[in-house]
């Protein structure tokens, strides 16, 4: 038998547009929650939404669910009466009716549970109640005579009604007064009186008769290719907008793109500004002319045919538009009577954190800080006289009317005033670009002037906020400090720029967020942190070159096999509780014994403390294979630091390399725990030794495999 | 069949006293103090708390001095009309009603788009909030339409539905005029101008740069001291009327300049406390009544 198809639509006031998405996905989730409780196959399920209702269609249900039998193992017989008694009560069953059984020869109470078969026109009519009063709004309201008391029925804007149809049939509840049925509104203007459905199949078609799309991709569809097609009729191109088309789409249940032109005058303000105007205040799209240029047209998405092809509608858009830009174009005109250094007076008035002073304290800090790394050198080929003034006027336009209205454009304005007011290019560019990057796929300033500003804001922002302590926790990141870190990383990289990033926390901090960022490039967190292990490391252009090689040295064989002899070695090692020479130095209490192995002062006393056992021990005469690897080590060991202090990383992994086959050797041929002492902590020394090498390119504990 | 639209200034608020009439309303005066908005009004604030039904509408000027513009804007005015209905509980066709009203005021939804846009309405002054929309017609937003949830901290029970119209806009709309002067006030060469261009450049220019701040300030204090005062003797309307004052007060000390972003927060706070404190006074000396009469208003 195949089964039926089933009919919710729940009809509301005007349901905002940016709830509507989470609606249906929460209607589908709810009814599956439904039926897999009920244990009603649910199949395939269509949501739909319009401005005024939500829909699901679920195909193909069963007019009933199979009978089922449930057994429930008791006490043994004999067991006391409160126990059985118990038991009666958890099951749901009288004491007579329980069975009898034999379990490995004892008598046992057995309660037989036969839960019938129900018909799903009954189950849905207990679901559609549960769905609509478990339904999670974002903000929900109360409403009518029934909300003088506040456990009435919370919906996102009055419910208003039902329809619930299992193939012909209605199914009959009730929520809060609200009853079901088989009767909707279509069109508020376009339609008078009820529609009555007859089955999920003519839903769609009834409402579009009514002048209801209810489908919300078919809308999104008409909005997306009317828009395009109105611009083209009026030789323009349309600035697509996805955003714009799901809000439009939201908003309509008839939906009417028009295009409406507005006075040319107003292209002198700044074409960002228009767009931003037209689409926030009154959600209409903008079009471009064929050379690419901002049009003076916009188009809006009516709900109505209207009756003189919307010649009315789009009159009286037009003239509200022009309000908006007149005002737009009000603060453009008044914003430019000040210079930008005027403006940034304002910002003393600003509070940047209540710890951390004003504004104008923070570009203070940033200015100066731009200035350091272009006469540092680390910013190369910039001038540090633009750098400081970018800095200085960076967050000017933070108190001009313009970005008041509109914060999106802060930064963007500021390197249009700047223009304006006959600044260098290379000021006003980083001025508007010092925010970037943004998101992910942000493009990153190159510019020299604009890098400086840029790091300098991230850096300070990052600085101060770790000084007060007021570090991201889990997903709360209030002052976006993760999002600063990681474009300071890729500033950073993408200049290839040489300089110490942070310490403590902060190069912590830093830490994490490369991993996080490299991680989607492909690179191993692991060799990460071996790398950031060894200490020290505050420069992420060398660091990134090292973990690079490090990476390509590890996918090599000659890679893979000394991981496996550096986790032998390190294995006895610790198994002996053996830290050789170095060690015997680090336990001093040094916090960080291989930033010490790299201190010229200390090489000198370590070789002194080695020369001083070897002569101690070469008491005896070395195995072929011990005698190789002393050689490979003496050869790789300073080739390796000679290597890295020449940031020759591929080489540093060449003189790693070979010291595998003498490694592999070694393990073959000798036997570490000798009976004799010397022999035994000579050995123990070299594979000390030959960690001590490993560990000047990186720590190898870290890696992984 | 709609009637012919009358098209004055004073033609659309007749109309509209028309429409809501027969629909049951109390058409009241206009609060005779300054305030904001006509939410204001005792007739919207008051009246949407406790479970009494309750319809109304009128007409309330409304007193935004930063919004002075010495009549050289078209469109923004320190003073101005909004049309205000309240009905309590909220009836199920509120949106057909308001729908009508517009028909009755000259706006053929067939011709004109009406759009409802959300817009959360919160007046933490009032220490009230509710959803609802802005209407739109034709891109303009001409209505605030707005589900009361709570007022003075207390939740409304019933809900109250309230309608704000913007008449100046929605007059201008209607006979297609851009600049708010020009209005047709009564269909007799009466323009708006005519009646308040005078009345805007001088306020505009006294809420600016002539109010004595010194006095402001002193007045602010009374009106607070004044509402303790109707509080402590429990007249709560009386205290509810201070609180409006200092409410205007403070609007006028803002457009003097002279209260700083941090002392901003701080006399908000107290005109809130004003205002909440009139609210539960309010609901204190009526509760036992209500709940009397209402067994289901109290659970």
């Amino acid at each position: 038998m195949s089964g039926s198809d089933f009919l919710l639509e729940l009809r509301s006031e005007e349901i905002p547009a940016r709830m509507q998405a989470g609606a249906r996905a929460e209607l589908e989730k709810l009814f599956r929650r439904e039926m897999d409780a009920a244990g009603v196959e649910a199949g395939e399920i269509t949501v739909w939404s319009t401005p005024r209702r939500l829909a699901l269609i679920a195909r193909g249900l069963p007019q009933a669910t199979e009978a089922v039998s449930e057994e429930l193992k008791g006490p043994p017989v004999g067991a006391p009466d409160a126990a059985l008694e118990g038991f009666c009560r958890k099951a749901g069953v009288d004491k007579s009716a329980l069975e009898t059984r034999d379990v490995k020869g004892r008598a046992t109470y057995f309660a037989v549970k036969n839960i019938p078969g129900r018909a799903t026109k009954d189950l849905l009519a207990e679901a559609i109640p549960a769905i609509v009063r478990d339904f999670s709004w974002p903000k929900s309201m109360r409403w009518g005579a029934a909300s003088i008391s506040t456990e009435s029925l919370r919906w996102v804007r009055p419910l208003s009604g039902i329809v619930a149809l299992l193939g012909d049939d209605v199914i009959e509840c009730e929520v809060h007064g609200v009853t079901s049925g088989s009767v909707t509104l279509g069109h508020r203007f376009h339609h008078s009186g009820d529609i009555t459905i007859g089955n999920a199949a003519d839903y769609a078609m009834k409402l579009r008769a009514g002048h209801v799309i209810v489908d919300h991709e078919e809308r999104q569809d008409l909005i997306r290719s009317g828009a395009a097609k109105v611009a083209s009729e009026a030789a323009l191109k349309l600035v697509e907008d996805e955003g714009l088309v799901i809000e439009n789409a939201g908003l309509t249940e008839w939906p009417v793109p028009l295009l409406g032109r507005f006075e040319e005058d107003f292209l002198e303000v700044p074409p960002e500004t228009i767009q931003l105007t037209a689409r926030v205040n009154q959600k209409y799209f903008v079009c471009e002319d064929v050379q690419g240029e901002l049009a003076n047209a916009f188009i809006c998405t009516a709900n109505i045919e209207a009756e003189d092809g919307g010649a009315r509608v789009v009159d009286g858009n037009r003239k509200v538009l022009a309000a908006r830009l007149s005002d737009a174009r009000f603060f453009w005109d008044v914003d430019r009577k000040k210079t930008l250094a005027e403006h940034a007076k304002g910002l003393e008035r600003i509070t940047f954190h209540e710890k951390l002073g004003t504004v104008a304290d923070k570009v203070d800090r940033v200015a100066e800080l731009a200035r350091w790394l272009v006469e540092e050198g680390i910013v190369k080929h910039a001038d540090p006289e633009l750098a400081e003034q970018a800095a200085r006027l960076a967050k000017a336009d933070l108190v001009t009317e313009m970005v008041g209205e509109f914060p999106e454009l802060q930064g963007l304005m500021g390197g249009y005033y700047a223009r304006a007011e006959g600044l260098p290019d290379a000021v006003a560019d980083a001025i508007r670009d010092h925010y970037k990057p943004v998101g992910q796929g942000d493009e990153v300033p190159t510019a020299p002037v604009t890098v400086a500003v840029s790091l300098a804001d991230k850096l300070d922002t990052l600085r101060s906020f770790f000084s007060i302590d007021e570090k991201p926790t889990g997903s709360k990141d209030p002052f976006a400090l993760r999002r600063a870190a990681l474009g300071i990383i890729r500033i950073v990289q993408d200049n290839a720029l040489r300089m110490g990033i942070a310490q403590g926390d902060l190069l912590d901090f830093f830490a994490d967020r490369l991993k996080v960022q490299q991680r989607e490039a492909g690179v191993r967190h692991d060799l990460i942190d071996a790398v950031f292990a060894l200490g020290g490391e505050d420069d992420l252009v060398r660091l990134l070159a090292r973990v690079k090689a490090l990476q390509s040295f590890m996918d090599t064989e000659d890679g893979a096999n000394l991981l496996a002899g550096y986790k032998r070695a390190a294995n006895i090692l610790k198994k002996e509780d053996w830290h050789g020479a170095e060690g015997e130095i680090a336990r001093t209490g040094e916090e960080d014994p291989l930033a010490l192995v790299d201190d010229p002062d200390m090489r000198a006393v370590i070789e002194a403390k080695m020369a001083e056992r070897h002569a101690k021990e070469l008491s005896y005469s070395f195995e072929p294979a011990e005698k190789a690897l002393m050689d490979a080590l003496d050869t790789a060991e300073p080739a390796a630091a000679k290597a890295i202090e020449a940031e020759d990383f591929s080489a540093a992994m060449s003189a790693l390399a070979s010291l595998r086959a003498p490694i592999d050797r070694f393990f073959e041929e000798v036997t570490v725990n000798a009976d004799e002492e010397n022999k035994r902590a000579h050995r123990l020394d070299l594979l000390a030794q030959f960690r001590a090498a490993v560990h000047k390119v990186a720590d190898f504990s870290r890696i992984e495999g | 069949m709609d009637r012919n639209p009358r098209k004055s200034f004073q033609d659309m608020i007749l109309a509209l006293h028309d429409f809501w009439a027969a629909q049951g309303c109390l058409i009241l005066q206009p609060y005779d103090m300054r305030m904001g908005a006509g939410t204001f009004h005792t007739a919207t604030t008051l009246r949407a708390l406790g479970p009494e039904p309750w319809n109304a509408a009128f007409v309330q000027p409304c007193r935004r001095p930063t919004d002075g513009r010495y009549g050289e804007n078209p469109n923004r005015l320190q003073h101005y009309y909004q049309y205000q209905v309240i009905l309590k509980p909220s009836p199920p066709d509120i949106q057909d009603l308001y729908h009508q009203s517009l028909r009755v005021i000259g706006i053929d939804p067939l011709k004109h788009d009406i759009r409802f846009v959300e817009d959360d309405w919160e007046s933490p002054t009032l220490g009230a909030w509710g959803l609802g929309w802005e209407v739109w017609c034709d891109g303009m937003e001409v209505t605030q339409f707005t589900y009361f949830q709570q007022m003075g901290g207390f939740d409304c029970k019933p809900v109250a539905g309230e309608l704000t119209y913007g008449l100046e806009r929605l007059a201008m709309y209607i006979q297609g005029v851009d600049n708010v002067y020009d209005l047709d006030f009564n269909g007799q060469g009466v323009t708006y101008g005519d009646v308040f261009l005078e009345n805007e450049k001088q306020m505009s220019k006294w809420n600016f740069e002539v109010a004595e701040t010194d006095a402001l300030f002193d007045l602010f204090n009374k009106a607070e001291a004044e509402c303790r005062n109707a509080l402590a003797n429990e007249v709560p309307i009386a205290a509810y009327e201070q609180a409006v004052e200092a409410s205007h007060i403070f609007n006028l000390l803002q457009a003097r300049g002279v209260i700083s972003v941090q002392e901003r927060a701080s006399y908000m706070g107290r005109v809130r406390d004003l205002a909440r404190g009139s609210c539960e006074a309010h609901m204190a000396k009526e509760a036992a009544g209500w709940a009397e009469k209402y067994p289901e208003w109290s659970k």
